[in-house]
Order: structure tokens, then C-alpha cells, then sequence
């Protein structure tokens, strides 16, 4: 990568585990250089001294090892000879194949002028009825899996990827371990879908701060198919607090002081400048970003959770329900903050009241069953509201269920007339008549 | 001017050597190839002076060249701003070129060219000052007063006027003569430093009117005043931003600012869409007509965001000196907290509580002090509403931001995740969410010329009644259903009417969305009628099964058109339903 007339330093001033310092003149901030042949980038310039953050770690660098500067800040080069490749999280392909050719982008580029944005409204399609009847996702959303780290939440995220009608999927893996890669690369090839596929991996065998490059390389493929080609692009991040824990590495290397939970101080900013590049253009491409943020024993106060979800646009919430033995979508915690733009809009009109009643009553199955778990007596509708709750769980909550959203409503109008009574329904009068059946 | 070379750069806070005389607060221009970089100076020491890029400064190199302005940072104040979406730095963000905002870039936030239909209020021989009225000009079918500048000290004898006509914005309406004799050219703008506050009033008494926002929980229960002050504090989730929403839609304000502070641009983008469409139904007119929206979104820099609020209150300031009803809303205030938590972070300031800085309740106290109900010299009125939407980290209501809000804001709707989780909504928590302006005397006397009879009374024993229900609910968890004698069901399902039928709202319901006074009124007559009669059950399944059917015809009526024939048949279902436990 060296270039003739490019001006080599070999005096290395400092070494911490993730940065090194020297001194050098007539630096950009940001730059990109090599230190004994190990990417870096510039991170902080006081007067002559530089500051360099090494990605891949800064074991066995010595003083005098050689620092070249690139002058450019990470790039990647987009074309679409991207699709169906793999590549490492600086951009080099880990599939064998050749070099991608076509222009050179800096990664982590400008926002979108609020202005030019479009309101999302095109339904996202998962089959999953946790998903689709009760937080409907359209495109240009930005949406997280919250999940214990022994969720599936990889493979419903797979799922979600593959019945999704997106032109392209683009996959962006911080810290997979490489039976999770491995596990995306199978799903994705029998499915035969491997050309619509772009990844971006950085497994556990890999140096975590390295991972920080992920969530921009893979934007950077996203916004080229999004706004040149305009495609739907649907992109996968897993796992962003393995991302974060990054951030929190490097921000600590830098003796920044430590906000809630040791994270950085930034943290908010940080992540919002990544989910917030999910997009609907007027030209018809989009961006959707569907995460997963790993929670610790389902805590969702602590620092990366709490600031995710003040960031997107929901969250998704998986739970293994003892009562009918699987995995399903947490109803109360899961949320889609813009399934309104949907729902009954792109969907039948009973849909938004049908999704509150639903939600409703199996709160007060929840309700019945603390009674019944403290030795009271059930009443009837008690008894009504239980059943009720096992069904739904088994035919509409589970992440097993593959129906279309007008199947979905019957499905639950026809729960409601097995176990209740109109007026405990609690639904506009127009939509009963013509729906109680 | 000042001029200065880069010396370091850690992130957005730059250190630059300087060559002359800087003030705090002053802004510089920091040139990257062909691109111009706005920057705020900080801090300085000795010949470092340290200043916060306005945006990315990414390929930025030591020993490039910075120009100092001499002036703070300022907003263009005139004609001309309603309907536009500002960015925090009040660029126009509509007249930016292209899909993605390019770095530096830069415009003047209003219209040079259009012709303004301008009628004078001032004649030659008046005596005027800092925000006399000079003439006005109809913005959007509101009158926008052309004003004194801010910045003009003492008094001054109007020369002259110009005649009633159309001018431009950069026309001279009028001169005015100062003490010494010296004549000065004023047009219809007028530039102002945003984190100084506009003190052109007389007096800025105890608020006491009424701010109606449609929204029963506010209204009925806790409401806020015009020139009042609130806030709103929710995990995410809760619904703070519809609760925002809708009430910006819905309130009975003449201009409405609306600062997107560091929050997800696709919330701004519904406004957008959606504001040019809705009617304010005050008026009859587009809600947009009567908008400004600041928009600084969660990916747009972060150093301007903090200017953002500052840049939305100035604005709200000037519209307040021409005597008019302001409200403005921020949403969210912690993200502007964050800000100043990054910047001295970067500048290795000792941190106060979770690293925010040591004065961030100071800052706040002094944000929120800037709103309020005002006498203008002329003896109009004016007011700022303020109401700001705080993201406490981890929900937990004790962290700074929140802590320090709740000393300066008067009003509280505490969004709560259990509502929330249960779909009541709006999620304010019926008992913790308080409202000072209640207790005002003022205020009880001004609200007797809206509603006859006793309704703070009223309103006090329907917050009885919901915390009786409240105690009575825990009572029932614990002893179980038959534990507790009927009446104690009785109680509970009294405080449920309360809470299905006045606090519940269906924000995206056309009808139920907007509840106007009357017919809170209405409902709440109807509602305490219920609460205050005596019931007698044999058991508490007959309670529930009939406070239930209840429940669900009075929300029928709050679906239906208020007083129609659907409305009026669900009363008559409800006095038959009454009639049959007598």
C-alpha cells in the first residue's frame, strides 16, 4: 500500500493496548495509516504529536516500527460486484474471491437532510405474527432484537432477512462467533439467495476494535445499492453491544471519563449516527436496519439497551413461553414505533384495535395467572382470558407462525368470539359487526 | 478580525492558536480545503483558545487557518420564518441542495425577495425603544410586528415612517433618532446572540390562563398554562413523543416551535409530512401555517445540537415581543444534556453526577427561566410556553437531567412504564404527574370564567377517588378477590371509569384524539356523576360485569362526535344503565 513519494515515520513515541503516538506534521484528523503494516486510524493531534488508533491491537508493534500515513480517511470500494461477497471489516474479501473494482467511498459519510427523507410506510412482510400483527415493520425502520444471549435470535433475524422482499441484504457482524457466521452463510446459500447477500464479518477470532468498522462499511454498501441503485436494502447488525463494548475499549484507552455503566460518554451520538442512516429516499430506495443488542439476564436499563432504545424505532422482545413450550414475541415489551404507518393503512382497517384488544386481554391472562400463582380464585372471565392466552401464544405469538397479516386477523377475531363477549372485547361498535364472527 | 492557525484536535473540540482578542461564546470559522467550518469558542487559556466544530472535522490539519467573527452565535430574526425547517443552526433545510447534508454548507434563513404587505403602528414624533412596534406585516394571517431591534439602548424619536406598501425584508421601514441627534435605518430584521435571553417586557407575572391541549390527562388533570412551564419524563417506549405531538398539534397557541433535539429524524419527517395536511382546529388553518421546526436529529452534529435549543427559545422570544401566544417544545432535553456532557468530557472538566457537568441544573434552571407570561411595554401580552420531554437513562427518574428539570419546570406528566405496557395511554402516571398551576389562586379564578362551578374541586375528588382506587387495587392483590368486602370492588372499579374514560385518549382516533374544554367538561360532569352515586352488588363479578359495560359505552361516546345522535343514544344507554341500580 505504500506509495513512492509518501513519507515514512519510524519513531513511535508511546504504545497503549489500542493506540500508539508519534510525531508527525501536516496530518488530517482521521486519517488512515499503518503502523508495522496494521491499519490505523488518527484519532486525536496535539501540536505535532499524533495519536493513532490501531484496529487490529498493538501487540508486538515497537517503537521503531514503520508508520505510513494514507491520507484518506476508511474507505470502501462500492460497485455491484459487492453482492454475494464476504469481506473482513476493513473492507478486504475473506471468500477468496478477487478485489472489488469501483469507486472508493469514505465510510461513515453525511446524513440524509431531514427534509428529503420520506415518511416509511411500505409494509415489511416477516410472517411472524408477533411481528406483522403486533409491531408491524416497514421499510426505513430501524428496529433491535432485545435478547438474552442464549435467544434464537439469529436465526428469527435470518427468517426476518429471507421472507422480507428485499433487493438486498447486507449483513454486518460484530463478534460472531464463526458458528454464527458459518450458520448465516448455510441459511443464506440454501436459500439460494447468496447474490442478494452482501456481509461484512468480524468474528470472535478477530480484534475487537476492528468491529467498530462494521456498522459503516456495511452502510456504505447499503447507502450505494439504496441511493444509486435505488434498491431496498435490509441490513443486519449483530451484535451491537459487542460493538459498543468496543467503543468503550477505545474511549477508555483514550483516558476518556466513563459515563453510566462504563460506557462512553458518547454513546448516544455513536450509535444514533448508525441506525439513524436507516432511510426511506424519495427515489424509491431504502435502508432498514433490523440489530440485535444483547442484553445481560434481560436488563434493558443498562447503558447500550437504554440509549438503543431511544434511538430506534422499537424493539423486539423474545421469551420462551412456559405455557405452550416456545419462543415467542413478548408482546408488552416489543414495540414498532411505526407500525401506525401500516397498520390499517396497508393492512385492514380492524387491525390497530384488533392488536390493542388482543394485547389487552392477555395482559389480564398475565393478571389472572399472578392470581392463580398466589392461591386465589379464578373467575370466569379469568378462566376465559387464560385460554385465551395460550391460544394466542401458540397461534399468533410464536415465531414458528408463517401467515399473511389478513390470516392473522381472523385468526385472533376468531379467538375473541371463542372466549369472549363483545363488550369485553372493548373495540369500536362498526368493527364488531362486521368482524364478530 | 482575530484570525488563528489549528494547534490540536481531539474529536470536535479543536484547540487554536490565536494571534488577537477572543471572547467567550465568540464564533470562528475554521477553513478545510474549500469548505468553511463553523466553530464556538469555549475555553481559553493563554494563547490556546479551544473551540467546538459545529460538524464533522474529519481531514482537518494542524496549521490550518481560522477567522474569528466577533460576534456570539446569532439567529436572523424577521419575517418570513413560519413554515420553514430550520436546521439547529437556523439554516434553511429546505434550500439545501440534495439528498445528503454536505458539510459547511451553509444560507440565510429567510427570503430576501419576497414583498411584504407592511402597515405602520408608529408615526414620526413617537418615542420608542427596544421593541416598540414600529409597523407589522400579516405572516401566515398573524400580524408580525416590526420591531425596534433588541440590541438598540435607550430611547429614540421616530423620524419617520414609510407609508403602507409592499417592501422587502431588507427595505428601511423606518427611521428613528437617538439622544444625540443621530439617525438610524431600521428594515425587518434583526440579529440576536441566542444563549442571551430577550428581556423586553415589563413584567412577568405569576401565568395563570389556561393552555388548552386537548389532551384530557393535561386539561382535566394536570394543566399547563400559557407562558407555564412542563416537562415530560419517560423510559423509551412510553409514548413521549405522541404525548409531544399532540400536543403541538392541538394546543391553543398562535406560533408553535417545535426543536428536535438530537431525536430520530424519521419523528421529524412525520411532521413533515403531516403538518402541512392537519388543521390546527383553533383556526381552520394548516398547523404548518403556525410551525417552525428546528430540526437537529440524533445524526446531525452534536455540538449543534445543543445550539439548537437556544436558537428555538430565541425565536420563541421574538415572536413573544410582538405579543404573541408561544409554545415551545423540545424534545428531548437530555440529548442537549449529553452535548454539554461530550464537550466537557473532551475538555477534561471534572465531571459532576453520571460525567455530566458540574452546572448542568444551572444551565437547565436557567433554559426554562427564559419561558413565561408577559406584560410588554405596550401593554400587550405575550407568552412562552415551554414544555421539554426528558429521556431519563435506564427509566430511573432520579438521574441529573431529570432531577434538574423537575426544579425548574412547574408541570410534570410523568410517562410511566406500566401504563405503558398495559397500552394505557397516554402513559402519564395519574398520581405522581402534578400540575403547580392548579394551586395557583390566579389561575382557580381565571378557570371560573371558562367553567361554572366548583371544577377544582371537582377535579381534586376525582384524583381522590383514583387514589383510593389506587390503594384499593393493592389491597385486593393481596387478600384476593372475596378477601375484600364488594364495596372495596365497588371503589376500584370507580377509579377504573376514572382512568378508561378522562385519562385514557386515543391519540390516533380522529374524534378522541382532540377533547376540547367543553367537552372535557362534559365527560368529567358525567364521569364524577358515575363516581358519586352509591351501588349496591350481592358480588364482586356483578361489579366488574357491570362497570365494564360501563366503561365500554362511555368510550363509544368518546369515539363518537361530542352531542351527535350516536353520542347522545350511548348517554342515554349510560343514565339506563345508572337507572337500573337504583
Amino acid at each position: 500500500m505504500t506509495k513512492a513519494f509518501q513519507k515514512i515515520y519510524t519513531e513511535i513515541t508511546a504504545i497503549t493496548k489500542a493506540t500508539c503516538s508519534l510525531h508527525a506534521s501536516g496530518i488530517g484528523n482521521e486519517e488512515l495509516a499503518t503502523v508495522d503494516g496494521k491499519l490505523a486510524q488518527v484519532v486525536r493531534i496535539i501540536g505535532d504529536e499524533v495519536t493513532l488508533q490501531v484496529f487490529e491491537g498493538t501487540e508486538g508493534i515497537p517503537t521503531n516500527a514503520e508508520v505510513v500515513f494514507l491520507g484518506k480517511a476508511p474507505s470502501l470500494k462500492v460497485s455491484d460486484q459487492l453482492a454475494g461477497r464476504f469481506f473482513n471489516a476493513l473492507g478486504f474479501p475473506i471468500d477468496g474471491g478477487p478485489e472489488i473494482e469501483g469507486e472508493e467511498i469514505e465510510i461513515g459519510g453525511p446524513s440524509v437532510n431531514p427534509v428529503r427523507r420520506k415518511q416509511p410506510s411500505e409494509l415489511i412482510a416477516t410472517g411472524i405474527a408477533g411481528i406483522d400483527l403486533n409491531n408491524t415493520l416497514v421499510s426505513g425502520q430501524k428496529i433491535p432484537f432485545f435478547a438474552d444471549p442464549d435467544q434464537p435470535y439469529n436465526q428469527v433475524m435470518a427468517n426476518v432477512a429471507l421472507r422480507a422482499q428485499a433487493d438486498k441484504i447486507i449483513l454486518g457482524g460484530m463478534g460472531l462467533t464463526n458458528d454464527d457466521y458459518l450458520y448465516f452463510k448455510n441459511v443464506f446459500s440454501n436459500a439460494g439467495v447468496l447474490d442478494r447477500i452482501v456481509s461484512f464479518v468480524n468474528t470472535t477470532e478477530n480484534p475487537p476494535v476492528e468491529r467498530l468498522l462494521i456498522p459503516d462499511m456495511a452502510l456504505t454498501a447499503a447507502e450505494y445499492f439504496a441511493v444509486q441503485k435505488n434498491e431496498k436494502v435490509l441490513v443486519l447488525l449483530t451484535d451491537m453491544t459487542l460493538y459498543a463494548d468496543a467503543l468503550a475499549i477505545v474511549s477508555n484507552r483514550m483516558d476518556q471519563i466513563p459515563s453510566k455503566d462504563s460506557m462512553p460518554g458518547s454513546l448516544y451520538s455513536d450509535l444514533a449516527k448508525i441506525y439513524e442512516k436507516a432511510v426511506q429516499f424519495p427515489a424509491g430506495g431504502s435502508i432498514t436496519i433490523i440489530a440485535v443488542t444483547t442484553l445481560s439476564g434481560g436488563d434493558i436499563t443498562h447503558a447500550i439497551p437504554d440509549n438503543t432504545g431511544y434511538i430506534t424505532e422499537g424493539q423486539l422482545f423474545l421469551r420462551r413461553d412456559s405455557d405452550v413450550g416456545k419462543v415467542i414475541i413478548d408482546p408488552f415489551r416489543s414495540l414498532s414505533r411505526l407500525k401506525q404507518l401500516a397498520q390499517g393503512k396497508k393492512t385492514r382497517e380492524d387491525h390497530p384495535q384488533v392488536m390493542n384488544a388482543a394485547v389487552r386481554l392477555f395482559a389480564d391472562a398475565s393478571n389472572a395467572r399472578t392470581k392463580l400463582e398466589n392461591g386465589f380464585d379464578l373467575t370466569n372471565y379469568d378462566e376465559r382470558c387464560l385460554k385465551f392466552a395460550h391460544d394466542y401464544s401458540d397461534k399468533i405469538l410464536a415465531i414458528d407462525v408463517n401467515i399473511n397479516t389478513t390470516e392473522m386477523l381472523d385468526t385472533t377475531w376468531n379467538l375473541f368470539h371463542t372466549y369472549f363477549k363483545p363488550e369485553e372485547v372493548n373495540i369500536k361498535q362498526e368493527l364488531v359487526e362486521k368482524y364478530w364472527k | 478580525m482575530t484570525t488563528g492557525k489549528v494547534k490540536g484536535i481531539i474529536s470536535n473540540l479543536v484547540t487554536v492558536g490565536v494571534d488577537g482578542p477572543v471572547s467567550q461564546n465568540e464564533i470562528c470559522y475554521i477553513t478545510i480545503g474549500k469548505v468553511r467550518l463553523m466553530a464556538e469558542v469555549l475555553k481559553v487559556n493563554r494563547d490556546n483558545v479551544f473551540v467546538q466544530v459545529f460538524e464533522s472535522t474529519r481531514g482537518l490539519r494542524v496549521g490550518d487557518t481560522v477567522e474569528f467573527t466577533g460576534h456570539m452565535l446569532e439567529v436572523t430574526l424577521g419575517p418570513g420564518m413560519l413554515s420553514r425547517n430550520y436546521d439547529g443552526l437556523q439554516n434553511d433545510l429546505d434550500k439545501m441542495e440534495g439528498v445528503f447534508l454536505r458539510r459547511g454548507e451553509s444560507n440565510f434563513p429567510l427570503d430576501e425577495e419576497r414583498l411584504w404587505d407592511f402597515k405602520p403602528l408608529a408615526k414620526a414624533g413617537d418615542k420608542v425603544e427596544a421593541a416598540s412596534w414600529l409597523g407589522e406585516v400579516e405572516e401566515n394571517f398573524q400580524p408580525h410586528r416590526i420591531m425596534v431591534p433588541f440590541v438598540m439602548e435607550g430611547t429614540y424619536t421616530v423620524k419617520s415612517v414609510v407609508a403602507a406598501g409592499k417592501y422587502k425584508i431588507k427595505d428601511t421601514i423606518a427611521v428613528i433618532t437617538d439622544a444625540e441627534g443621530i439617525d438610524h435605518e431600521i428594515n425587518m430584521i434583526q440579529k440576536w446572540p441566542v444563549k442571551k435571553a430577550i428581556n423586553v417586557h415589563v413584567e412577568k407575572p405569576r401565568p395563570f390562563r389556561l393552555l388548552e391541549t386537548g389532551v384530557r390527562i393535561i386539561d382535566t388533570a394536570n394543566p399547563i398554562v400559557e407562558g407555564g412551564t412542563g416537562f415530560i419524563p419517560g423510559p423509551f417506549g412510553t409514548g413521549k413523543t405522541v404525548l409531544q405531538h399532540a400536543i403541538s398539534k392541538q394546543a391553543d397557541a398562535d406560533i408553535v416551535i417545535m426543536a428536535a433535539c438530537g431525536e430520530r429524524a424519521n419523528e421529524v419527517v412525520e411532521i413533515f409530512v403531516e403538518f402541512p395536511e392537519l388543521v390546527d382546529p383553533h383556526t381552520g388553518r394548516k398547523l404548518m401555517e403556525r410551525t417552525i421546526i428546528i430540526a437537529n436529529t440524533s445524526n446531525m452534529p452534536v455540538a449543534a445540537r445543543e445550539a439548537s435549543v437556544y436558537t428555538a427559545m430565541t425565536i420563541a422570544e421574538y415572536y413573544r415581543a410582538m405579543g404573541l401566544k408561544v409554545l415551545l417544545m423540545a424534545d428531548s432535553t437530555s440529548r442537549w444534556a449529553q452535548a454539554l456532557r461530550e464537550m466537557s468530557n473532551r475538555m477534561e472538566e471534572l465531571p459532576g453526577q453520571d460525567a455530566f457537568p458540574m452546572d448542568l441544573s444551572a444551565i437547565i434552571g436557567a433554559f426554562y427561566s427564559r419561558a413565561g407570561f408577559v406584560y410588554l411595554k405596550n401593554g400587550q401580552t405575550g407568552s412562552i410556553t415551554f414544555i421539554g420531554t426528558v429521556s431519563p437513562a435506564g427509566g430511573n427518574l432520579k438521574e441529573p437531567v431529570t432531577e434538574g428539570t423537575k426544579k425548574a419546570a412547574r408541570c410534570f406528566y410523568a410517562l410511566e412504564q406500566s401504563r405503558a405496557d398495559r397500552k394505557r395511554y397516554p402513559a402519564v402516571n395519574p398520581i405522581d404527574s402534578y400540575s403547580k398551576y392548579i394551586e395557583y389562586p390566579e389561575f382557580e379564578e381565571y378557570i371560573r370564567t371558562k367553567i361554572e362551578g366548583d371544577w377544582i374541586g371537582k377535579v381534586t375528588r376525582m384524583k381522590t377517588i383514583l387514589q383510593r382506587g389506587k390503594e384499593v387495587q393493592e389491597q385486593i392483590n393481596i387478600l384476593g378477590d372475596d378477601g375484600v368486602p364488594v364495596d372495596y370492588h365497588v371503589t376500584f372499579w370507580k377509579s377504573e371509569v376514572i382512568d378508561f374514560v378522562i385519562l385514557q385518549q386515543d391519540a390516533f382516533d380522529k374524534i378522541d384524539a382532540v377533547c376540547p374544554l367543553e367537552r372535557q367538561e362534559y365527560m368529567l360532569n358525567l364521569v364524577m356523576d358515575i363516581c358519586e352515586r352509591q351501588y349496591h352488588f350481592d358480588n364482586f363479578n356483578d361489579v366488574m360485569e357491570y362497570f365494564k359495560r360501563l366503561i365500554n359505552v362511555c368510550r363509544q361516546m368518546n369515539y363518537s362526535e361530542f352531542k351527535s345522535e350516536k353520542f347522545e343514544t350511548y348517554r342515554k344507554q349510560i343514565d339506563d344503565m345508572l337507572a337500573e341500580t337504583k
